[in-house]
């Protein structure tokens, strides 16, 4: 992060010779901006030796023209105007760099997303425009200082957070490409979701039976340590170096010495009409394992109905019951972050949305996945609530808190698949129901999954395009829904044994913590953001940080587990090569001007700075390059590379200078 | 003097943070979201590296109106830069209204995802500082 200092001044004799590369981006620049005359009027500006304009300046050609022109006309600036730096700068740099002008004398202006693209209509305002943002721009070249970023060590483990479907994908990849992994789950058990799905789209395969051998081969893989029921609170530090702080939630008892044997929930006396991993369904003890196929099969307390009876303690063959267990917490060294924290389903309990919360016949399809499945609460019996006996209607409805204007507007993508699933399963067990979906549009993109929607119907499941006006609850607990079937324009009223509320995804709040913790962006869904939606989908703006599966959104388990590799190779980049290069925009004193008044000192939020002996002292290895201090120094003394005073004033009073430069 | 008003196009200069509001700015772009051309943006890595001379130069070399944008408070990249801009740009408005400036400085937080609302922050700055006509200040502006 040393700012070559000598090469700044020798450059500061030299001539400067600044090359602009006006991009017309095909018509997407060139549909509103007059590259042609832009290019002219920069070719009148000081210290320009050329100006062109490229169809693509970003394609091969484009590039080799930039690189051409530096050799022939000895270039020692180079400014291109097209898109958005947060995609092509380091494209261009790269470039420059590889005909020999360092990476920090590129100069970016944006004249596509900041200028064509909003003004699409107004050709002549939007010319002139690009013309000042380029003058700007030149300006600003005029001044820049070539910098070193620095190569940085990168500690050989990586943190996965989450251990749904996807987090246990990127940590397999990532172990067996033979790094060290630390996968952090905050529940008892790894999983996720789909541990608790009975079967699974499109082939109606047993989730379980798919998904159990995975979670064991995560158990095994020697390099791969699982934190369960454990959560990040802390992390530190930039790709490479980051340092996170997790917290192990007590389970008040010995994870080594527990075997998940079951002795000790046998004899406990208490029990709870409620189990989290049924959804509610079903009863539990006071001490219990998660489900029968947990990984890590051991048990836990549930502290708020323990009775302190002692009956566990008495059981338990191993003396692992520790009921003084405290919460500890380990400190991690990492290289890089996989976020894979999955989500939540929509809830439509607080506005009683189809009568749900109101009737007892009315359930979301995650308690249906747990009612039909095998080892569920009735055994995959499926019955209904109010009365425990087998429904003969059973309707769907769908887009339950997606699709609506009034909770979520995106498509959750996955629950039109998961009805056409549960409406088949409960066709292939019991022949005689009837089954309906209502539904405003059936989605089924990917392989076989239209198959999949032709034959439900051909199993004679019955679609009605719409959705439930009014749902009430007759004297024997029947639902009435109130339907206008907008194929036919008639008003229906189906009355069903069971409807169940296809929910769709929500981002969960054990995730936006997460998310703050890190830093990463959130999307206008509430899930978290990648850096770019086409080109860099499991990547965020942070180095050496990735999200994948239900984190970065909606979708499907073959989606997810795509995403979890996907997440795997982009990190993994990282330690293997065992070195990353951080951005070489620091901050740095001019000890002659810092009068030691420490203004400064409290501004930094990552401690970089002190005071030792009556002057300011930088830890340029924790300095992110914000500026903050900068702008805080009443003397000047403080000066951030790349963001000189000087580099944005030049900028600021070229902006109105029309016809003077 | 009244048409003259009619006809004026404020320069405006925006100040946006490299993470959040700079990417807001550039979803607007990728979305088609159309707003006037008096805006020009200038990029920095944090809405708190933003000094009162960078604001102060901007009114003296003929802005009618500055934004200063950046990241949501609690999504600031550098964990709470923005909370120093926001306690700043209060002082920084009140330094303005001795110079009869203060109606021309706006903060705004805008999100990566907030391309929306980055539009209608420009359409609606863009309105007021046309109601409050050119910047009083002599400056260079020609024509
Ligand atoms: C009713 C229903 C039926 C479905 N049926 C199918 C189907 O048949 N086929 C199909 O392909 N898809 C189906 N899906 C979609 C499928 O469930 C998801 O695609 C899949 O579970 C996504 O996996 P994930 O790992 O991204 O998220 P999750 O399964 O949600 O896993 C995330 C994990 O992260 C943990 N976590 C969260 N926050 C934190 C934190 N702060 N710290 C540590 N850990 C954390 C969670 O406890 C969880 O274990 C269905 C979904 C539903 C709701
Ligand atoms: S406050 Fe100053 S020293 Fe601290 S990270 Fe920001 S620029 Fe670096
Ligand atoms: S604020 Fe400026 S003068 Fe004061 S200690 Fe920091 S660098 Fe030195
Ligand atoms: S990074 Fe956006 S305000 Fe600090």
């Amino acid at each position: 992060m040393t700012q070559k200092e000598t090469k700044t001044e020798n450059k500061q004799e030299e001539e400067l010779r600044i090359g602009a590369f006006i991009c017309e981006c095909g018509i997407n620049i060139a549909g509103a901006v007059d590259c042609y005359a832009v290019a002219d009027y920069i070719s009148t500006l000081p210290n320009v030796t050329t100006s062109v304009v490229n169809k693509y300046t970003c394609s091969d050609a484009g590039q080799a023209e930039i690189k051409k022109a530096i050799k022939d006309l000895n270039l020692n600036r180079v400014l291109v105007a097209s898109c958005t730096p947060k995609t092509h700068e380091p494209i261009f740099r790269a470039c420059v760099e590889e005909a020999g002008v360092n990476p920090y004398l590129f100069e970016f202006v944006n004249i596509r997303e900041h200028c064509s693209w909003i003004h699409m209509w107004e050709k002549e305002d939007a010319t002139e425009k690009a013309k000042e943002l380029v003058r700007m721009g030149v300006a600003r070249a005029a001044l820049l200082e070539p910098l070193e970023s620095s190569e940085v060590p990168v500690t050989d483990a990586a943190l996965v957070i989450g251990a749904g479907v996807t987090g246990m994908q990127a940590a397999l990849d990532i172990a067996d490409m033979g790094h060290k992994v630390y996968l952090v789950e905050q529940g008892p058990s790894i999983g996720g979701k789909m541990a608790q799905l009975d079967k699974t789209f499109p082939t109606n395969d047993c989730s379980i039976c798919i998904l159990g051998p995975k979670m064991v081969e995560v158990a095994r893989n020697k390099n791969i340590e699982i934190m369960s029921y454990s959560e990040v609170v802390e992390v530190d530090g930039y790709v490479g170096n980051f340092k996170a702080k997790i917290k192990h939630k007590p389970r008040y008892l010995d994870i080594n010495e527990c075997t998940g044997c079951g002795l000790c929930t046998e004899k406990c006396p208490v029990e709870v009409p409620y189990t989290e991993f049924n959804e509610g369904i079903g009863a539990r003890k006071a001490i219990y394992t998660p489900f029968p196929q947990a990984v890590p099969l051991r048990a836990l307390v549930d502290k708020s109905i323990c009775i302190d009876c002692g009956a566990c303690i008495k059981a338990c063959e191993r003396g692992a019951i520790d009921m003084d267990q405290k919460e500890t917490f380990s400190e991690l060294d990492i290289g890089v972050i996989v976020v894979t924290a999955g989500f939540d389903v929509y809830d439509p309990e607080p506005k009683n949305e189809f009568g749900f919360g109101l009737y007892d016949n009315v359930i979301t399809t995650m308690e249906f996945e747990r009612l039909i499945n095998a080892s569920g609460p009735t055994m995959g019996k499926v019955v209904r609530p109010s009365d425990v006996k087998p429904p003969k209607r059973i309707g769907f409805v769908q887009c339950v808190g997606s699709r609506d204007k009034n909770s979520h507007i995106y498509c959750s993508s996955f629950c039109c698949m998961a009805s056409l699933k549960n409406a088949q399963l409960l066709k292939e067990k019991y022949p005689d129901t009837e089954v309906y979906i209502m539904y405003m549009d059936m989605r089924t993109p990917f392989r076989m999954y239209e198959e999949y929607y032709n034959r439900a119907r051909n199993m004679g499941i019955r679609f009605i395009r719409g959705r439930p006006a009014e749902v009430t609850e007759n004297e024997d607990h029947n639902i009435i829904a109130r339907i206008e079937d907008t194929l036919t324009n008639e008003i229906v009223n189906l009355e069903l044994d069971l409807m169940v509320l296809s929910v769709g995804a929500v981002a969960p709040e054990s995730t936006e913590t997460v998310r703050q913790i890190l830093k990463v962006s959130k999307a206008a869904d509430g899930f978290m953001m990648e850096a770019h939606p086409k080109l860099k989908p499991v990547d965020t703006t942070l180095d050496g940080i990735f999200i994948g599966g239900m984190t970065q959104g909606p979708k499907d388990i073959p989606y997810s587990i795509s995403q979890g590799s996907a997440c795997a190779a982009r990190a993994t980049r990282f330690l293997a090569q065992g070195k990353a290069l951080t951005e070489g925009i620091t901050t740095k004193v001019d000890k002659d001007i810092c009068v030691g008044c420490g203004v400064c000192v409290p501004m930094c939020p990552f401690q970089a700075l002190s005071l030792e002996n009556d002057k300011l002292k930088i830890l340029t290895a924790l300095c992110k390059g914000c500026g903050t201090c900068v702008a805080a120094c009443p003397t000047g003394a403080l000066e951030q590379s790349h963001f000189k005073n000087e580099q944005l004033l030049a900028q600021v009073k070229n902006v109105f200078a029309y016809g003077e430069v | 003097m009244t048409d003259l008003n009619l006809n004026f196009e404020p320069n405006i200069l925006t100040f946006c943070c490299n993470w959040c509001s700079y990417a807001g700015a550039d979803l607007a772009g990728v979305s088609r979201l159309q707003y006037p051309t008096n805006n020009r943006i200038v990029r920095v890595m944090c809405s708190s590296r933003i000094e009162p001379t960078f604001i102060l130069e901007a009114f003296k070399e003929g802005a009618d109106g500055v934004l200063i944008t950046g990241c949501h408070i609690g999504d600031c990249h550098y964990i709470e830069g923005n909370e120093h801009t926001d306690e700043r740009m209060k002082d920084m408005v009140n330094a303005l209204e001795r110079m009869g400036l203060g109606e021309r400085l706006h903060l705004e937080w805008v999100s990566a995802a907030e391309g929306k609302k980055f539009q209608e922050t420009m359409i609606n700055f863009v309105d007021k500082i046309k109601a409050l006509g050119p910047s009083p200040l002599e400056h260079k502006r020609v024509e």
